[in-house]
C-alpha cells in the first residue's frame, strides 16, 4: 500500500551570520510549522546554522536544461563586463 | 545544607535521566523518519540535562560517586523522578502529551532557577536547559495541537494521553521539607509559582487542540520523589543497568 | 557494500528517437567529470541504477539503525548512551538524505519504503546479524563503518549531483562513527578479561561478514560496466576490500586481536593483507533474506510504519483543515 505522500520542502540554511541561505536538501512534512522544526532536527544536529528557510519544492520554478544555451551562452561574449577587459597603466595603482 | 542541595540536583537528574531513556526507545519506531531524528533530539537534550546534575550532586555530596554511579548503582526506591516520566511510553500522542506536560513545567522552571538562583551550579545548568526546555513545549505543543484536531481517531487517542497521564501532573508541584527550605533561602524556585505559566502554556496548546484540561484531580499518581514508585521503573532500569551491573568496576 | 545487490544489469532498451545525440551531451558531460543534475536528460537505465542504488543505500541506513538499537537502552555508561544515540540518529538523518537524493529521479519515498517492505527492494546482508554483545556495537562502529566510509569517499564524486552532495553531508557527519566504534573496542581491550574476550568474540562473528559488504569478487561480478563508465562507481569491489583489509589489519593487531582467518598474511612485496576464501554460498543467501535477523529486520520496520499511519493521516488532516479555513477567511475578506 502506498499511502498519501507528505509534501516535500526544500531546506535552505545560512550558516553563519553574513552568508547567504544555501540549499542543502529536504524533508517530508505535513505544514510549514512541522517543516521547520524538521529542518532544525535534521539538517543542525551539529551546530551549523543562524537561520532556516524552507520551502515547498512544488513551488520552486527551474529554468529548463534545454535553455541552457539560450540563457546563459549570450554572456560568454560579452567581456568588457569584466575588469580585466580594460587596461589601465600600472603606474596609475590598483583600481 | 548541601545534603538537601545534592537531592534535588539528584532529583532533577532523574527525572531527565529516566524521561530521556523513555524518549529513546522511540528510535527506530516512530511515525515519520524525520520524527525519529527529532525525538532522539529531545532525548539527547534530556540524558545532557541528567549527566550534568549528576555531576553536580557528586560534587554536592563530596563522597566521589560518578554521574553513572547515579545511574547505573542505584535501585528503583532509590530513584526520585516524578511518576510522570516513568510511565511507558504508550502512543505517539502519549508520548507527546507528556512531553509538553513536563517541558510546560520545566520551562519557566528553569528560567526562574537561570535567573534566580543562589546555587550557581544550579543556574548554570538551568542556562542551558531553558532554551532546549523551550524547543521541546514547541515541538510538542505543535505535535499535540495537530493530533487533537487531526482526524477523529487522533482525537480519541490525544484526549485519551491527557486523561491518562493528567493524574500524574499534581507531582510536578509537590514539594517536600527539605524543597519548601531551600526555595526559602532561594536557592531553587517554589514550585507552587510555577502553576500560572504551567497552566497557560496548556491552555493555549489544549485550546488550539480542540481539548479541554481536565477537571479530575490530578495527584492520584504520586509517590515518585519518595521514591514509592509505580511498576513500571524497574523493569525499564533493571534493562538500563543490566550491562553496567554484569561487571563491576569496569571502564566501558 | 550498502548495494550489493546491485550485481543485475538493466538491459531494457527504451531508447527514443533522437536520444543518440543528447547521450552524447550527457556522456561528455561526465566525462568532463561535471554533474548531472535532477532535470538534465539522462538515459532510462541512468536514472533506474540510480534510484537502486541511493534506495538500497538508504534502506541500508534505516534498517541499520536496529542491530545496534539492540542496545541502546543498555549503554553501560552515560556517555556511551548519548553517543549511541547520536549515532543512530545520524544513521536516520543518512537514510533520510539519500531518499530526498532518490526522490530528485522522480520516486516517491512513500514508494521506495513499499518496496522494502514488501520484500522487493534489498538493503546490506551485514544488517541481518545479530548483535549479541556490547563489543558488537564497537565492531559495527570499527568495522562496518570502516568499510561504509571506504565505499563511500569515492562516492561523493559520484556523476549525479544530488547523490553525490548527500554523500558529502554523510562522510562528513559519519567520522566520528568508525571513531566512536574503535574507542569501543579499545577500552574493551584494555578492560577486564571478560570484557576482552567479548571484544574478541564479537570481531570474530562481525569480520566475514564486514568483507562481504563489498560485495561479489570481481572474477564473479555483473557489475555493469555502466556504472564504471557512469562514474557512479570508481573502484572494484576487490580493490574497495583489499584497501579496508590494509587498513584494518594493523588497527586489530594494535588493540591485540586476532582475525578468524588462518590465511591471512602480509604480502612483503605487495604491501598488501592476503585474506582467505570469503564463504560466497552464506553471502548469497543472507542477501536473499535467509540471514538470521532478516524476518525480524522487516518486521520491525513494518510495525512502525503501521503504528505511525494514523499520525501521519492526522497530520495532513490537520495541515487541509487549516489550508480550508485560510481559502474560507480569504474569500470572505
Amino acid at each position: 500500500m502506498v499511502e498519501t505522500a507528505m509534501p516535500i520542502w526544500e531546506v535552505f540554511i545560512r550558516p553563519r551570520s553574513g552568508l547567504p541561505h544555501r540549499h542543502c536538501g529536504s524533508v517530508h512534512a505535513p505544514d510549514a510549522t512541522l517543516a521547520l522544526q524538521a529542518a532544525r532536527d535534521v539538517y543542525t544536529r551539529r551546530g551549523e546554522s543562524v537561520s532556516i528557510w524552507v520551502v515547498p519544492s512544488a513551488a520552486i520554478i527551474a529554468s529548463d536544461p534545454n535553455d541552457k544555451d539560450q540563457l546563459f551562452e549570450p554572456t560568454s561574449t560579452k567581456v568588457y563586463r569584466h575588469p580585466t577587459f580594460y587596461d589601465i597603466p600600472d603606474e596609475v595603482g590598483h583600481m | 545544607m548541601s545534603r538537601a542541595e545534592a537531592q534535588q540536583a539528584i532529583a532533577l537528574g532523574d527525572d531527565a535521566l529516566v524521561l530521556g531513556h523513555r524518549l529513546s526507545q522511540w528510535s527506530s519506531r516512530a511515525p515519520t523518519l524525520e520524527e525519529d531524528i527529532a525525538l532522539s533530539n529531545l532525548a539527547l537534550d534530556l540524558i545532557g540535562q541528567a549527566r550534568l546534575f549528576y555531576t553536580l550532586a557528586g560534587e554536592m555530596e563530596g563522597e566521589g560517586r560518578s554521574e553513572d554511579d547515579f545511574a547505573y548503582f542505584r535501585d528503583a526506591s532509590a530513584f526520585r523522578n516524578v511518576i510522570l516520566v516513568e510511565l511507558p511510553n504508550g502512543d505517539f500522542a502519549q508520548t507527546m502529551m507528556r512531553q509538553l506536560l513536563f517541558a510546560a513545567f520545566m520551562h519557566p522552571y528553569f528560567a526562574a532557577t537561570a535567573e534566580h538562583a543562589t546555587h550557581a551550579g544550579f543556574r548554570d545548568i538551568a542556562a542551558k536547559a531553558v532554551k532546549e526546555m523551550a524547543y521541546h513545549v514547541r515541538h510538542a505543543g505543535d505535535w499535540v495541537i495537530r493530533l487533537g484536531d487531526g482526524t477523529a481517531a487522533s482525537h480519541r487517542r490525544t484526549r485519551a494521553a491527557l486523561d491518562a497521564l493528567w493524574p500524574a501532573t499534581g507531582e510536578l508541584f509537590e514539594m517536600d521539607a527539605d524543597e519548601t527550605a531551600l526555595a526559602a533561602s532561594g536557592v531553587v524556585p517554589d514550585r507552587a509559582t510555577l502553576h500560572a505559566p504551567w497552566q497557560a502554556t496548556l491552555d493555549r496548546v489544549l485550546g488550539e487542540a480542540g481539548l479541554a484540561r481536565p477537571d479530575g484531580d490530578a495527584h492520584t499518581l504520586t509517590g515518585g520523589r519518595r521514591g514509592a514508585h509505580t511498576a513500571h521503573l524497574a523493569p525499564m532500569l533493571e534493562d538500563m543497568q543490566s550491562l553496567a551491573r554484569a561487571h563491576p568496576g569496569a571502564t566501558w | 557494500m550498502y548495494t550489493q545487490a546491485l550485481n543485475t544489469k538493466d538491459t531494457s532498451d527504451t531508447s527514443r528517437p533522437g536520444d543518440s545525440a543528447r547521450l552524447a551531451v550527457f556522456q561528455a558531460t561526465i566525462d568532463a567529470e561535471d554533474k548531472i543534475e535532477a532535470n538534465d536528460w539522462m538515459p532510462e537505465a541512468y536514472r533506474r541504477t540510480l534510484v537502486r542504488q541511493i534506495s538500497q543505500h538508504a534502506h541500508s541506513e534505516v534498517i541499520g539503525m536496529q542491530p545496534e538499537g539492540n542496545w541502546l537502552t543498555r549503554a553501560p555508561s552515560l556517555r556511551r548512551k548519548a553517543a549511541l544515540l547520536a549515532k543512530i540518529q545520524d544513521e536516520a538523518g543518512h537514510g533520510l538524505y539519500l531518499y530526498a537524493a532518490a526522490e530528485t529521479l522522480g520516486v516517491r519515498r512513500e514508494e521506495l519504503y513499499a518496496q522494502l517492505l514488501s520484500g522487493k527492494a534489498k538493503y546490506s546482508s551485514i544488517f541481518n546479524y545479530p548483535t549479541e554483545t556490547w563489543a558488537d556495537i564497537g565492531v559495527i562502529g570499527w568495522l562496518v563503518d570502516g568499510a561504509a566510509i571506504m565505499n563511500q569517499i569515492p562516492l561523493c564524486r559520484c556523476s549525479y549531483g544530488p547523490y553525490a552532495r548527500a554523500m558529502i553531508r554523510v562522510c562528513k557527519e559519519e567520522s566520528f562513527h568508525q571513531r566512536q566504534g574503535y574507542e569501543i573496542m579499545l577500552t574493551l581491550c584494555r578492560g577486564t578479561a571478560a570484557q576482552k574476550a567479548m571484544a574478541q568474540d564479537a570481531l570474530n562473528r562481525w569480520w566475514w561478514p564486514a568483507l562481504m559488504m563489498f560485495g561479489p569478487s570481481d572474477t564473479d561480478s555483473i557489475h555493469s560496466a555502466d556504472s564504471v563508465r557512469w562514474k557512479i562507481k570508481r573502484f572494484s569491489n576487490d580493490e574497495l576490500r583489499q584497501r579496508f583489509i590494509d587498513a584494518t589489519v594493523p588497527q586489530g593487531l594494535h588493540l591485540g586481536l586476532t582475525f578468524p582467518d588462518p590465511a591471512l598474511r602480509l604480502d612483503e612485496a605487495s604491501g598488501h593483507w592476503q585474506h582467505g576464501e570469503i564463504d560466497w554460498a552464506e553471502f548469497k543467501r543472507v542477501l536473499a533474506g535467509g540471514g538470521p535477523m532478516n524476518a525480524q529486520r522487516l518486521a520491525h520496520r513494518r510495525q512502525t510504519e503501521d503504528d505511525g499511519a494514523w499520525v501521519r493521516e492526522a497530520a495532513l488532516a490537520f495541515a487541509e483543515k487549516r489550508r480550508q479555513a485560510k481559502v474560507t477567511r480569504v474569500a470572505a475578506e
